[in-house]
């Protein structure tokens, strides 16, 4: 309770718009929240951190009336949480914005703006009313959407605004908004944040929630940090420090972890300098195609044995392309991809395999695992053929026992290894995806955005374990991604600009505003350091 | 490293092992989520009826569920891989009438080929294996809704079946072709006995075999088994074929059993409805990724129950269908709750 008087007396003894105290939750074996008091006030926002599996999403189910919590009690502006299954009236109090959208893609922007909620008598849709009601909201907030187009065409961003906008328009004094940057452009977080601050102005309390430590020390007035089920440190972020922040969210470990910077796995494990091209692992040759995640246009490049190649890029600047290309997942039109001098064949997932390519795809729930399948099934779901017998018949016994070292080396937490992958903590979904990558000994690994949705911890464990990988087999990596901080276990860096090659780097450390800039197309990619140019008034800290 | 570490090593496996001997123990319970129903089934079979608890009535519960368990097989499989398939119920016709045509003479409005009985069982193997390629082109290649092809392939199925024979009936079948359906062997009907080696087969064929988990990882998430290397094509047309085949194996236990093909074997009974029943009362997910075969199989045999139990009952001929669809929902009920969430989705 002295942590809610001390916020109280911040907001000048203002009610708080939410006031959650002694919050349990437990699932199956899992004590998922143990004894959080948390509280929002009205006009702002306190950026809820933790790593995977603390307890951050349960907690946000609660607030929002999904779970009831096992003891405990949610009062919104003083008066106690409607019951649980009045979701209006849970609606009226607080909304969410989810990681994944919840806008139904098919309607138009009117109507998801409303949805459940359309004005008009006796249940009548009153179609002019809600029009004229949605452009008005959008009018009010400076959103520059037409409410007529369906959601479907809309981007990442415009969605977020639909749910944010429908939030408003149910009157809403409250927003969680969990993970709302993961899909964002850099330029577009900008825009968010200035939502955010303008919401937080005109008196919104907001629960901000976020992997990115550097985000909720830009927007957020107060910090609260969860581990393991509870509250450890509560704070105006402005008597903060990043060191701190860290260490409370990782706890006992600090002194191993608390670097967390993944400069440090890769400052003493440069290898040599890349063997010569003939032995390249992988080679592409003026590669060409199309595809809806941006095009690639006349792309060469070559991997050593044991090298760590990272390419960035925009959104839709083809990097996630290139990738899924050479992984056999994405076909192409033109140029050659060669493993080991090999050719492979346009969109044969299988052939790259077989030829030795190991995929993390970048996304893990739609791609990455079978989530009613166990973690042995998983993990070694790319090398049945090696643990089949005659005629392809094998013992499950074969499958934990080729699964075991790899749950040990990459420190897998399951409940057993034939345990669903579905019910893991994201983090150990991710571990699973990675240990199904490496189990076939591959010569060269593409990894797409294998930290995003990791919290900052278990991040620069992954990225250590991919690096350490690439050094005891001599696979080559090549690693796209739009996460600076996950390129400084690379040795050299490629940027795309428009599907094509615009700039190289070559030794770590990688100067984060060049590359920046670059990825912007704004500097000259001779793979020096290019000049520094003012792109736009992103924050990084 | 880290959420292992805090904890002593010896402790940790302590509780995995508790927590996997717990998960096991559950999915035990969800396999034999219908055991307490077949029971309380038997205990009012008996109380009807004392023919009920006989060995002859059950060995003709067994050769009359046989056809039907053997197309639930099909069935299953297909919804594993995440599809479904409504015209197995017109292979489980066709494929018999078929076969059946090519052996008899013109003036029982065969074709006159006479066929042998055992290149006619070759033929109804091939039909079924054709049937079910064209739907996985269709459904796979062809990027079709599952639904809708098999609705249409139901549709033509019967018309050709009907076609063939011009509505009348093939009888006078070789005995080699009608054995499988009608013989047995000692006391057991054959036709149960092969039902139970294709049962017990699949299931460790599904448990065993990669091809079998293969079928788990497309059905639980299709793109995640293609990330992995799984040729998902393949996989789902392989599926849409066997499934077919095991229809025409299903028609062909009919068809001996009854010692004819009627020119509307199949949908006139509406079968394909039995046989989605009977897969989702055993547990097997619409949705794709869940189900076995032991449940598969308890769902049929709980279905052969109903129907014997109604039978010897006095309920009247003109309501037996109103109760037996009863039943079947109040069993899909009661799945689901032994069965928890996972159950009869």
């Amino acid at each position: 309770m002295t942590e809610a008087a001390r916020s109280a007396a911040s907001a000048a003894g203002a009610t708080p718009a939410v006031e959650a105290t002694g919050i349990f939750k437990q699932f199956g074996s899992t004590q998922a929240l143990r004894g959080v008091d948390l509280t929002l006030q009205p006009g702002r926002c306190l950026g809820l951190v933790g790593r995977n599996g603390a307890g951050k999403s349960t907690l946000v189910s609660i607030l929002s009336g999904i779970y009831p919590a096992d003891a405990g009690t949610v009062r919104f502006d003083g008066r106690p949480a409607p019951p649980l299954g009045a979701v209006g009236e849970w609606r009226r109090r607080i909304a969410t914005v989810f990681q994944h959208s919840m806008v139904v893609p098919e309607l138009t922007v009117a109507e998801n703006v409303f949805l459940g909620s359309h004005p008009g008598p006796r249940g009548l849709v009153d179609w002019r009313a809600m029009r004229e009601q949605a452009r008005q909201i959008m009018a009010d907030w400076g959103f520059p959407l037409d409410v007529n187009q369906p959601c479907a065409r809309l981007s990442v961003e415009q969605r977020q605004i639909v749910e944010i906008a429908r939030a408003l328009a149910a009157g809403t004094r409250c927003l969680l908004l969990d993970e709302p940057t993961a899909a964002l452009e850099r330029a577009a977080v900008t825009r968010l944040f200035e939502r955010v601050r303008q919401l937080t102005d005109s008196g919104v309390a907001v629960l901000y929630i976020s992997h990115h430590l550097e985000e909720v020390f830009e927007i957020c007035q107060d910090a609260a940090v969860i581990r393991d089920g509870e509250l450890v440190l509560t704070a105006k972020v402005k008597d903060l420090s990043k060191e701190r922040t860290v260490s409370a969210m990782v706890g006992a470990q600090t002194a191993t972890l608390a670097p967390a910077g993944p400069a440090s796995h890769s400052a003493g494990a440069l290898p040599g300098e890349p063997s010569a091209p003939a032995d390249a692992c992988l080679q592409i040759e003026h590669l060409r195609a199309a595809s809806p995640q941006g095009p690639v246009r006349d792309v060469s490049l070559e991997i050593a044995p044991g090298e760590r190649v990272g390419v960035t890029g925009l959104l839709s600047a083809g990097v996630t392309t290139l990738a899924r290309v050479v992984a056999g997942a994405a076909p192409y039109e033109s140029g050659t991809v060669a493993i080991d001098g090999r050719p492979l064949p346009s969109g044969r997932r299988d052939r790259a395999l077989k030829a030795g390519v190991g995929y993390i795809p970048e996304d893990r729930q739609a791609e990455g695992f079978v989530a009613l399948l166990g973690v042995a099934e998983n993990g070694t779901m790319t090398i049945v053929d090696w643990l089949a017998r005659r005629l392809g018949w094998f013992r499950p016994r074969a499958r934990s026992a080729a699964m075991a070292p790899l749950a040990r080396t990459l420190s897998i937490v399951s409940a057993g290894l034939g345990q669903p992958v579905g019910e893991l903590s994201g983090g150990n979904q991710q571990k699973v995806t990675v240990a199904r990558s490496i189990a076939r000994r591959p010569r060269l690994i593409v990894a797409i955005a294998p930290t995003r949705g990791v919290d900052v911890a278990s991040k620069s464990l992954l990225l250590a374990e991919l690096a350490a990988v690439t050094e005891r087999s001599g696979a080559g990596l090549l690693l796209a991604t739009d996460e600076l901080s996950d390129l400084d276990i690379c040795h050299r860096v490629v940027v795309l600009v428009r599907g094509e090659r615009f700039a190289e780097f070559g030794a770590p450390p990688f100067d984060r505003e060049a590359l920046i800039a670059a990825t912007e197309g704004l500097a000259s990619g001779d793979g020096g350091p290019p000049a520094p140019t003012d792109t736009d008034e992103r924050g990084t800290a | 490293m880290t959420d292992i570490s805090e904890r002593s090593r010896a402790e940790v496996e302590a509780i995995l092992q508790g927590r996997s001997r717990r998960a096991a123990a559950i999915s035990l319970v969800r396999e034999a989520a219908l055991v307490p129903v077949l029971i309380v089934l038997i205990v009012v079979g008996t109380v009807v009826n004392p023919a009920f608890l006989t060995a002859s009535n059950f060995s003709g519960i067994g050769q009359q569920v046989s056809a039907l368990g053997v197309t639930v097989v099909g069935e299953s499989l297909i919804l594993l891989i995440g599809g479904m398939d409504l015209s197995l119920e017109g292979t489980y016709g066709l494929a018999p009438t078929v076969a059946a045509w090519l052996m008899v003479p013109v003036l029982e409005y065969g074709s006159g080929a006479n066929l042998n009985p055992y290149l006619a069982i070759v033929v109804l193997l091939v039909v079924g294996a054709a049937i079910g390629l064209i739907n996985g082109l269709l459904i796979v290649k062809g990027r079709l809704n599952g639904f809708i092809v098999t609705l249409g392939m139901t549709i033509v199925l019967a018309g050709v079946q009907q076609g063939i024979v011009k509505g009348n009936t093939l009888f006078n079948l070789p005995a080699a072709f009608n054995d499988l359906g009608a013989k047995e062997f000692g006391q057991l009907p054959v036709s149960l006995i092969v039902a139970a080696i294709i049962f017990v087969g699949t299931g460790l064929f599904l448990r065993y075999h990669r091809a079998g988990r293969a079928i788990y990882a497309v059905g639980g998430n299709r793109e995640a088994a293609r990330a992995a290397g799984i040729k998902v094509d393949r996989i789902r047309i392989g599926v849409y074929i066997t499934g077919s085949v095991l229809a025409a194996i299903g028609g062909l236990m009919e068809a001996g059993r009854v010692s004819a093909v009627t020119g509307t074997q199949g949908y006139q009974e509406g079968i394909i409805f039995a046989v989605f029943a009977a897969a989702v009362i055993g547990g097997v997910s619409l949705r794709g990724g869940r189900g076995n075969m032991v449940g598969a199989a308890s769902g049929v045999i709980l279905l052969g129950l109903v129907q014997n139990i109604l039978d010897l009952s006095n309920v009247s001929n003109y309501w037996i269908e109103a109760v037996d669809g009863g039943v079947i929902l109040f069993a899909l009920l009661l799945a689901r709750i032994i069965g928890g969430e996972a159950t009869a989705e």
